[in-house]
């Protein structure tokens, strides 16, 4: 499949801006300036990007508790994104959701998720709609390897194949749920397998290769918009960091990240960018620059916001209640 | 006596009955090789091995599930999930399987379980790593629910609960873990049911259990200073409940606040006030008071989540309008 120099240099910064932005967020954990749970995506970049330069505006993603990567790749705004790390007011979700709940309806990004497989039905629900408007919007849904034992795995595969809807499950197998390692958690090594009890194409990729995951979502997702159903693409990665930030991460053979990082996604692609002279090294230095004083923006957006007023607390539970505030 | 943390305690009083019966193990997710989420089994996996001490893959439903399957025929399991919250998603197992197979069968299964779930707020976890959903189990028939305050508590309503024949909620706050408090070298099992007066009162009966019990202290303490004289219960069991440590302190004191962190709605410090209203109405001189979360999610920024949850203030709030 012949890639355009456009989507091509368009995934590179993508990539990029997620690496950064996750170093970044590492960072401000580290410095206690963001708490509660932060999960991040580095080392995973390729499989959100190469998924999501296949979507449309217009079409849905559902994302997890490792979500920034998903929610970049999809078109999130940076500042919005690290104003919610930080729970001030001019984040995404107004300081209510932070790290795991990010979401941007106006993007199709139903939100990451702290409930690990309560997006794989909601992803459905979404296909659903699509189906029954009439419209050839699709959804991808991101989810962990760890993940697919969850009965709602099963139940939206099934759901989705006997219904024939547009939905692209997109297994992010990095070998972990938490400490528990693949081999421990299910009796396979590949999840694309588990397509077959659904009768749908299932397929494993190289999850740190963004050529390799474009052109399979490429694929799948000209399969759904023609009412042709949906596809199970199982991504094999690696996170580079521990589950959460401040995971010890003991449950790591020595050498195996280590051997992880000489496949880092980012420079395989800028080797094949210089190659194939999509770009300049000095183009991408200049590119690099940019997107490092673009987080620095969003940190500075970040810092510079306020905190939520406390009487917002009880606005959002519903469109028309407000719940009552304190009378203390 | 010694000095334990809450978290150690609880992994005491497991320790202790695996070390008795063979028959009782753990399982859950990270709960072996990596000693829990928040370190509670850690040494377990070591001393037990991974028969006893397995990890899970994430399958809420089928760690309940098989919990009341293993229970059903004899063995004597601790399924823990990693947040209270997780539970929606084992509830089927939980109040259609566990609790109700004893009584749909006349009598002639015994559930030996008991489930841990790590609740609470306060940590910024946010809306789906926070809430405290003691009411939901207390509702259903056929569970039982306890919620220790303390390492001493800890252990001994670990021991009651694993040698007990039914399905048991036991429920871990986790702000608490680290948490220490003295602990008697052999602490004895505390029958459910039994209240503990944390501090003796004669002007107002603070009821709670749970985090709820340091702040209601707290605030008795800034009660004192106003001349007024509070009562603290921990009930540390909610199902069974000690209704007696209750009526008893209301006999007295006359005044009632019962604290928790429960979103208000439908909580089960409702109940507690319910029952209090219905059975001893009589006793009471004033309005029973609850102070508890306001019926929101729980939100993570600080400053929303703090404002959300009760603390010791609210509580000398409530009492002083009592007055
Ligand atoms: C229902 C539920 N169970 C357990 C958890 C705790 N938990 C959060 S992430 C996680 C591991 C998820 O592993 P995987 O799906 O492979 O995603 P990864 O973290 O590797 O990206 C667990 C057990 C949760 N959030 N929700
Ligand atoms: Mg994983």
């Amino acid at each position: 499949m012949k890639i355009s120099n456009e989507t091509i240099i368009e995934m590179y910064e993508k990539m990029v801006k997620i690496r950064k932005f996750e170093n970044r967020a590492m960072n401000l954990f580290a410095e206690g300036q963001v708490g509660g749970f932060v999960h991040l995506y580095i080392g995973e970049e390729a499989v959100a990007t190469g998924v999501c330069a296949s979507l449309r505006d217009d079409d849905y993603i559902t994302s997890t508790h490792r979500g920034h990567g998903h929610i970049l790749a999809k078109g999130g705004d940076m500042k919005y994104m690290m104003a919610e790390l930080f729970g001030k007011e001019t984040g995404y979700c107004k300081g209510k959701g932070g790290s795991m709940h990010i979401a941007d309806a106006t993007k199709g990004i139903l939100g990451a998720n702290g409930i690990v497989g309560a997006g794989h039905n909601i992803a459905v629900g979404a296909g659903l709609a699509a189906q029954y408007k009439g419209t050839d919007q699709v959804c991808a849904c991101f989810f962990g390897d760890a993940s697919t034992n969850q009965s709602t795995f099963h139940e939206g595969l099934n759901l989705a194949s006997t219904w024939k809807l547009p939905v692209i499950f997109i297994c992010e197998n990095n070998g972990y749920g938490i400490s528990v390692s693949q081999a421990r958690h299910q009796n396979i090594t590949d999840i694309s397998q588990r397509a077959v009890s659904y009768n749908i194409p299932g397929i494993t990729v190289d999850g740190n290769d963004v050529f390799a995951v474009f052109e399979a979502v490429q694929e799948a997702v000209a399969r759904a918009r023609k009412g042709q159903g949906p596809t199970l693409i199982e991504c094999k990665t690696y996170r580079w960091r521990g589950h959460f930030e401040g995971d010890p991460t003991v449950y790591r053979p020595e050498g195996e990240l280590e051997q992880w990082k000489k496949k880092d996604p980012i420079p395989r692609a800028e080797k094949y960018i210089l190659d194939n002279q999509v770009m300049t090294q000095a183009e991408m230095d200049q590119l690099n620059k940019k997107i490092d004083a673009e987080v620095e923006e969003a940190v500075d957006f970040a810092l510079a916001s306020k905190f939520p007023d406390v009487a917002s607390a009880v606005l959002d539970v519903y469109t028309d209640i407000v719940e009552e505030g304190r009378t203390r | 006596m010694r000095e334990l943390t809450y978290g150690q305690g609880i992994k005491e009083g497991m320790r202790i009955k695996m070390l008795e019966n063979p028959d009782v193990f753990i399982f859950g997710e990270d709960v072996g090789l990596f000693g829990g989420c928040f370190g509670v089994t850690s040494g377990l996996f070591e001393e037990f091995g991974e028969k006893r001490v397995r990890d899970t893959p994430i399958s809420e439903g089928a760690i309940i599930g098989a919990a009341v399957g293993a229970a059903a025929v004899g063995l004597r399991p601790i399924p823990e999930l990693m947040f209270v919250d997780f539970s929606t998603v084992g509830m089927d197992q939980l109040v259609n399987q566990a609790a109700k197979m004893r009584y749909m069968f006349g009598g002639k299964l015994k559930l030996p379980m008991v489930v841990r779930l790590p609740s609470g707020g306060g940590v910024a976890a946010a809306a789906q790593h926070s809430q405290s959903l003691e009411a939901w189990f207390t509702h259903v028939p056929g569970l039982k629910v306890v919620y220790p305050s303390n390492a001493q508590d800890a252990i001994g309503l670990m021991l009651t609960a694993i040698d007990d024949d039914n399905p048991i909620i036991y429920l871990e706050n986790k702000t608490l873990y680290a948490v220490t408090g003295q602990v008697e070298d052999e602490v004895k099992p505390i029958p459910l049911g039994k209240a503990n007066i944390k501090r003796e009162g004669s002007d107002v009966t603070i009821i709670t259990y749970g985090k709820q019990v340091y702040d209601s202290l707290k605030a008795a303490e800034l009660l004192e200073k106003d001349g007024i004289d509070a009562e603290v219960i921990d009930l540390r069991s909610l199902y069974p409940l000690d209704k007696e440590a209750i009526f008893e302190s209301v006999k007295k004191t006359h005044k009632v606040v019962i604290v928790s962190e429960e979103a208000k709605r439908g909580s089960y410090a409702g109940e507690l006030a319910a029952i209090i209203a219905d059975e001893c109405f009589y006793e009471c001189d004033a309005p029973i008071k609850r102070v508890c979360a306001l019926n929101t999610p729980i939100p993570f920024s600080g400053n929303l989540e703090a404002y959300v949850l009760p603390n010791a203030d609210d509580v000398v709030e409530a009492v002083k309008s009592l007055f």
